[in-house]
């Protein structure tokens, strides 16, 4: 078969270029100027290029290893119908998005070079690599970009109206903007559930309702009867956990009461914790309560001892839930330690609003002092960065994708950062809008870059470009699943469901290589084999013949021994603590760092080596 | 100004028909799946939970023995014939599926010391108390035939062991040294010894296969070259090795079981130090057999039990024992990697699956007939 000379990439072997003087044939497509799809022969890719076969042989001729042959591969250029591939090689990935992958800390160093563990903790580094960059090209296959406001010619995308962006926008997504005027059961808070189609909504005089927001479709409506201060979605959009005046009520999406939790009672805020099916409920009496609601035990009852409870925030990254207090610190809190596990000064005055992004990194907080503060959670927990307010910010919140809402009084400013993984920037405000009533409420819509605000006359959903994360992951959350996808995913979750004593600071804990001390070994023997192999038997003196057996003289060697036992142990402290004070004294006499050696050095009295001191005395 | 909003054609998100799949976009990002480490912890403790809630690996007990069990070999060709010598001198063949036996044979007086089957399967060759060594055929005698063996050879010694080369027609035979004989031959071929003492058993190395190696009652394991017809290498241990096994995937690996409770895996190339000591067992370890994938093995002991340890970890994942279980004595992997088989001194081979909680036959399916035969005693109709 006549094989048909192809223009290479790469520099040509010795072969190709003897094909390379036959004239390659016109096919059907290429165009009458003679021009083939694909790159001009001479361009370089960008992936590495591949070794030229006869540099291979001549390597090989050098070294005289014995060749094993290869099974001649197929090129990917020679296909049956001679069509190319216009962009040879693989796809490239570029080299940010693939450290968005890697997930081991380097900066951690590697044990000794013997141990295994250190040959396998480099073969996974190795391969983490590979697969982060493998993850980086498989990018390219998201479908969805993120919105976006750019203003033109220097405009304020601040001054943006609302009404303006629902103008310029598609059907679809300005009808997404909608007010719901609701003045007659008092102000608003509301809650997206986790896939962010569903929206609950609690009135301060009682008026609960869920609804499906994208359709309109309401699923219950009902008036509780009592004072509402805080609504959530539990893990899906068929319970709700209602925050009433006396105790915590939870409710069927079709009204129904459910339960009547009266351990949490006054409770003025709660928050979710979806992996760890946790509810969270901060009351008024000054307790932190987490509510296991699979299976419907309360899991922790912490004192936080420091008064009324009404600032609470949940981080994503690590369930630990944020606390503000009336003195400015914020303390952080996990269900399995009685203590808070970290306490952070924040503001001068009291803490109004705390909110922290959904990558665990960034914390805002807002205080009585009409600061608004960054804090970066991850390392320093240092302030990075502060802005005045002309009026303090009581409700603070973060989007998927980092941008940062702040409601003052019945105006909301949002505020965004140059890119997805750094903090937002507070100098000028990407968007900001005026609602008819003082905002109670805020959270960003999860997968729509929506933000929905509950105010004291009614709802209202806000269009924010650039909000939400585009490409949700289908097994995660997913707001179109059908309603056996949502079962299955339901009975997973369960399944997986982390249990509270694993909350903590860092989740990648459990990842580390333990390593057991030497006593945590010893006492987890001893509980194996119900008795310590090595400690010494207790003495039991010999029982001898003719009369030396009685019980006077067992005591009395029994005596004996432990006598002699006792007073060797002392010796040995003894010993021990003379040894320490020696190097105490040793330690002390050394001189400072800082001191330069000075020939008088040799006077200056160091202890007594030769017994000098002594020989003076004796001499005087 | 610019701008464009999210939003989701959801054509592209929602299946068109019930009868198409749902649609599932996936995004890896991690940002998206929080909590990776302990929720994959979480699985992994279920899934070991469940493990061992659907562990159920005993499948059959053979019966039939009048006395201990001393050796066990498998056919070559068929993986439901096995072999198995007792210490009355009888040899039963056993069919696996209908686990019943097909054959028994009064091969010896006095114990059947070692079983080993042709590699074509047409025949068999057992050692006795009685220093015979004797081929039988594996067919049954045909009708009006007796029950004779093949060939008998006369010994001066007690042979204590025997195993047939993997390729050639030689076999080797154990005893005060080891023969290496011919079948065509009354008398060996070679004999091969280092040191006064007897050797329990010899293995053919199934990769290389002129090497053998051998266990002898000084504490020794020596590896010979059948070639050269001399002994290769040697290593003494503290303690005696019972038995040794090539590993069928890794020419130079085997793996020793020792009277010290311990196994030892060697690597033939460098004998100082034993690549891995498996250390679980708390009496004699009497038998040790491969996995045909060369990455488990399986042991018997004599504190009645059977445990299955991973090639290269010191600790064993699976121990099977029964109250009705004693000393066992030989055990054998079977071919396809999915049985162990163990006989004991209580004269019965036991079969037990080689995955304690995998599911070996697939649950049948009601084909258009059996749909409507949902009663139980219909269903074997």
């Amino acid at each position: 078969m006549e094989m048909v000379p192809k223009p290479r990439s790469h520099a040509p072997a010795k072969k190709d270029r003897l094909r390379a003087k036959r004239k390659k044939p016109r096919r059907y497509w290429e165009q009458e100027s003679g021009a083939s799809p694909g790159p001009p022969p001479k361009k370089r890719s960008s992936r590495p290029a591949r070794p030229r076969s006869s540099q291979v042989l001549r390597r090989s001729r050098i070294s005289r290893k014995a060749q094993v042959p290869k099974p001649e591969r197929r090129k990917p250029e020679q296909t049956l119908s001679g069509a190319q591939d216009p962009f040879p090689g693989p796809a490239p990935a570029p080299l940010e998005v693939s450290r968005k992958f890697r997930r081991i800390d380097k900066s951690k160093p590697l044990p000794s070079p013997k141990s295994k563990t250190r040959s396998r903790l480099e073969a996974a580094e190795a391969e983490e690599e590979e697969a982060s960059v493998r993850a980086a090209r498989s990018e390219l296959l998201l479908a969805e970009q993120p919105g976006f406001l750019e203003g033109e010619d220097g405009e304020d995308t601040a001054k943006i109206l609302q009404a303006d962006i629902v103008e310029a926008v598609d059907i679809a997504s300005a009808a997404k903007h909608f007010d719901l005027n609701l003045r007659q059961f008092g102000p608003y808070r509301l809650n997206y559930s986790r896939t962010g189609r569903h929206l609950a909504l609690g009135g301060r005089r009682g008026h609960v309702a869920a609804l499906d927001w994208v359709t309109k479709q309401l699923m219950c409506e009902i008036n509780v009867m009592e004072a509402v201060r805080d609504i959530q979605f539990l893990h899906s959009e068929a319970l709700l956990a209602v925050a009433q005046n006396r105790w915590l009520y939870i409710y069927d999406n079709q009204g129904i009461e459910l339960h009547c939790v009266r351990r949490c009672d006054r409770v003025t805020r709660l928050e979710f914790l979806p992996f760890h099916f946790l509810l969270a409920t901060a009351s008024e009496t000054g307790f932190l309560t987490y509510l296991d609601v699979s299976v419907g035990k309360i899991v922790a009852a912490l004192n936080a001892r420091a008064g009324r409870l009404s600032v609470m925030a949940q981080n994503p990254y690590n369930a630990v839930i944020h606390l503000g207090h009336s003195n400015g610190t914020v303390s952080l809190w996990s269900p399995a330690v009685k203590e808070p596990l970290a306490k952070i000064l924040c503001h001068r005055g009291g803490i109004r609003a705390v909110a922290v992004d959904s990558t665990g990194t960034y914390m805002a907080t807002s205080g009585l002092d009409h600061q608004l503060k960054i804090f970066d959670l991850r390392g320093t927990y240092q302030p990075l960065s502060a802005r005045t307010l002309p009026q303090g910010a009581g409700h603070l919140a973060f989007s998927q994708r980092g941008l940062l809402v702040a409601g003052m009084g019945d105006v909301v400013s949002i505020w965004k950062g140059p890119g997805k993984a750094s903090p937002p920037s507070l100098e000028q405000p990407y968007l900001t809008h005026r609602l008819s009533g003082h905002v109670h409420g805020l959270q960003f819509c999860p997968f729509e870059d929506v933000l929905g605000v509950g105010h004291s006359g009614g709802i209202t959903s806000m269009l924010v470009p650039g909000a939400a994360e585009p490409n949700f992951d289908g097994l995660e959350n997913n707001p179109y699943r059908s309603r056996k996808q949502r079962q299955e995913w339901e009975v997973k979750a369960l399944l997986e469901k982390v249990p509270a004593e694993l909350i903590c600071l860092d989740p990648r804990a459990l990842a580390e290589v333990d390593v057991i001390s030497l006593e945590q070994r010893k006492k987890e023997r001893i509980e194996r084999l119900g008795y310590d192999p090595d400690a010494k038997a207790t003495f039991q003196p010999k029982l001898k013949q003719k009369g030396r057996s009685s019980t006077a003289s067992l005591v009395k060697r029994r005596r004996k021994v432990l006598d002699k036992e006792h007073r060797d142990k002392v010796r040995q402290s003894l010993e021990e603590q003379e040894q320490q004070q020696q190097q105490q004294q040793q330690q002390e006499k050394t001189k400072p760092p800082g001191t330069r050696p000075s020939a008088l050095d040799r006077f200056v009295p160091q202890g007594d080596p030769w017994g000098i001191n002594w020989c003076l005395c004796l001499l005087s | 100004m610019k701008v464009k909003m999210l939003s989701r054609n959801p054509d592209d998100y929602v299946r068109e028909t019930k009868l198409d799949l749902q649609r599932v976009p996936r995004n890896y990002d991690p940002a998206l799946h929080p909590f990776e480490v302990p929720r994959e912890y979480v699985r992994a403790l279920n899934a070991t939970k469940l493990e061992r809630v659907f562990a159920k690996p005993f499948l059959a007990s053979l019966d039939g023995h009048r006395d201990g069990v001393n050796c066990l070999a498998k056919h070559p060709k068929s993986l439901s014939t096995v072999l198995s010598g007792a210490c009355d001198g009888e040899v039963k063949i056993w069919n696996l599926t209908t686990r019943k036996c097909t054959r028994t044979i009064q091969a010896h007086e006095g114990f059947v010391r070692g079983i080993c089957t042709r590699f074509c399967g047409t025949s068999f060759f057992t050692v006795g108390d009685d220093k015979t060594v004797k081929q039988w055929k594996m067919d049954g005698p045909g009708y009006g035939e007796e029950e004779e063996p093949l060939h008998t050879i006369l010994g001066k010694t007690v042979y204590t062991g025997i195993d047939h080369h993997w390729k050639d027609a030689a076999f080797a035979t154990c005893g005060q040294q080891v023969d290496i004989w011919d079948e065509q031959r009354t008398s060996p071929v070679c004999s091969m010894t280092w040191g006064f003492d007897s050797i329990s058993s010899v293995k053919f190395n199934p990769i290389e296969t002129f090497l053998l190696g051998s266990c002898a009652s000084d504490r020794n394991i020596v590896l010979y070259d059948m070639r050269q017809a001399t002994p290769l290498k040697k290593v003494i241990l503290d303690m005696r090795t019972n038995t040794i096994c090539w590993n069928p995937m890794e020419a130079f690996i085997f793996t020793a079981a020792n009277e010290d409770y311990n196994l030892y895996t060697f690597d033939m190339r460098a004998l100082d130090t034993p690549v891995m000591v498996h250390l679980d067992h708390v009496s004699a370890v009497l038998d040790v057999d491969y996995s045909p994938t060369g990455k488990e093995f399986v042991s018997a002991s004599f504190d009645k039990s059977v445990r299955i340890f991973p090639v290269d970890k010191s600790q064993s994942r699976e121990v099977y024992h029964t109250k009705r279980m004693q000393h066992v004595i030989c055990v054998k992997w079977t071919s396809d990697s999915k049985y162990i088989m163990c006989g004991s001194d209580e004269m019965n081979i036991r079969l037990w699956k080689a995955n304690a909680s995998e599911k070996l036959v697939a649950e049948p399916s009601p084909g258009p007939y059996r749909e409507h035969l949902h009663h139980k005693t219909l269903e074997r109709v």
